[in-house]
């Protein structure tokens, strides 16, 4: 019983079947804003879930000379992560009094998995515009990995725990961190590394479209290419709801129908500032993300840490 | 009718190939895509990469030595894949008829599923166009 329940747990409500359809929502959001941005109507809203059916349904390709298992597996890879983040992300915000000592850790760790599978697949497809995709994602992590768990440091100093589910319950009882200026600092440095992290437009130069084509993509046809989109799309729902989760709260479910509503509003804010940056800004340089990560936004993050420590 | 197919219908995904065109015709299929005429209405997204493609619209007259590339491609291509030939010359060669390095139209190359005529043809000929494809494909 308690084998199926867990199963349950990642197949079906916070795991796999829920985390796809709101991060296909959430992709329909992005396309949508980013078309009213524009000025013109946008995709429908099932237009998403097309995507992926019709990938489905294409042929797979594995290019000659590439690694064939590591090429098929490295997406599934990703996947799997992103499922197991969002299941404990979820049990957290449902039930704050289940979680385990140092999920903060290991959901740190896992959401760095995804971008590790795109690397390893650009390897794997022995292309060399994906290499040139994959060495850019190496860079990047190392770039934005470091302020990013400067900042998840604030929250555990505010709360003096590094359990998620303490870490919301504080927030119920204190108020939220973001309320505070080291939360308002570190807030602002994660959204930057968020965006690095979702390989969003200013930071998506290892895919980089019109300059080599895709990138890390480049030799994806079919279903492992479905899988990565799905991907991409979950950790689009996954990353902010985090940053929610440690910043602001969270979604309240115990409180009735208002603090639900509040909670998928903080969401759905975050989700169209990140989509606003994706659309007002050009892409830089991979010499002038590192340099913007290493610089100013792990100094900001320091002086962010510097302020909890002392309380303000 | 099955999945796949309407799935396709409702996502293509447009690779862009110029096999040795005035380049005129590139401009208007970039004119075809910037958001006064938002094909993203129809799924439509331009890709970077040939695996990623679902519709091949291919301008030009298919010089020599671009003849072989074509062929190249539309093999690198996953399959279902659908092409589309754009601008007269495109079609029948239009003004490179004759011509001593374009000894053929693209159809002698690959099949071609759509033809869409005019030198240049106007984004609206092109989105009439495909939208014609899309309805081909789906047995109207
Ligand atoms: S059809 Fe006309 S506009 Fe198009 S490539 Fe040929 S000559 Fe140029």
């Amino acid at each position: 019983m308690e084998l199926l329940k867990s199963i349950g747990y990642f197949v079906i409500f916070p795991g796999f079947l829920f985390t796809a359809a709101v991060g296909l929502l959430a992709s329909w959001i992005d396309r949508k804003v980013t078309a009213r941005v524009h000025w013109r109507k946008g995709p429908p809203i099932l237009q998403p879930l097309y995507d992926i059916v019709k990938l489905m349904g294409k042929e797979t390709i594995v290019p000659q000379g590439s690694s064939r298992l590591t090429f098929l597996l490295s997406p599934l890879f990703g996947l799997s992560a992103t499922i197991i983040v969002s299941t404990l992300l979820w049990r957290t915000i449902i039930s704050p009094s289940t979680t385990f000592l140092g999920d903060l850790i290991v959901v740190l760790y896992l959401l760095t998995i995804p971008s590790l599978a795109v690397i390893m697949g650009g390897f794997a497809s022995r292309n060399p515009l994906a290499s040139l995709g994959a060495s850019r994602e190496m860079k990047l992590i190392l770039a934005y990995e470091l302020p990013f768990i400067l900042v998840a440091l604030i929250p555990v100093i505010k709360a003096g725990t590094i359990r998620m589910g303490e870490i919301l319950s504080y927030q119920l009882n204190h108020g939220i961190v973001i309320g505070s200026l080291s939360g308002i600092i570190g807030f602002l440095v994660a959204i930057l590394c968020m965006q690095a992290k979702l390989a969003l437009v200013p930071f998506d130069m290892a895919e980089a479209e019109t300059e080599i084509m895709g990138g890390t993509y480049i030799e994806y046809s079919g279903a492992p290419l479905a899988i990565y989109k799905l991907t991409r799309a979950m950790m689009l729902f996954v990353v902010p709801m985090f940053l929610i989760c440690i910043y602001c709260g969270g979604i309240d479910f115990a409180h009735g129908w208002l603090h639900i509503l509040l909670g998928v509003l903080k969401y759905v804010g975050l989700l169209v500032v990140i989509i606003l940056i994706r659309n007002t800004a050009p892409r830089v340089r991979i010499d002038q993300a590192m340099k913007f990560f290493w610089g100013p936004m792990t100094g900001l993050a320091v002086l962010g840490i510097v302020l909890a420590l002392l309380g303000i | 009718m099955n999945l796949k197919l309407k799935a396709l219908t409702k996502s293509p995904w447009v690779f862009h190939i110029c096999t040795g065109s005035c380049n005129n015709c590139d401009i208007e299929i970039l004119d075809a895509l910037t958001p006064r005429f938002d094909i993203e209405r129809f799924g439509m997204v331009k890709v970077g990469s040939i695996r990623h493609a679902d519709v091949l619209l291919v301008t030009g007259a298919v010089s020599r030595k671009a003849g072989p590339r074509l062929k190249r491609l539309y093999e690198q291509a996953p399959k279902p894949c659908f092409v589309v030939a754009i601008g007269s010359c495109a079609l029948g060669q239009g003004i490179f008829k004759g011509s001593y390095n374009m000894p053929e139209p693209v159809d002698k190359y690959i099949p071609v599923d759509a033809y869409i005529p005019g030198c240049p043809p106007k984004p609206e000929a092109m989105i009439a166009g495909l939208v014609k494809l899309i309805e081909k494909l789906r047995g109207k």
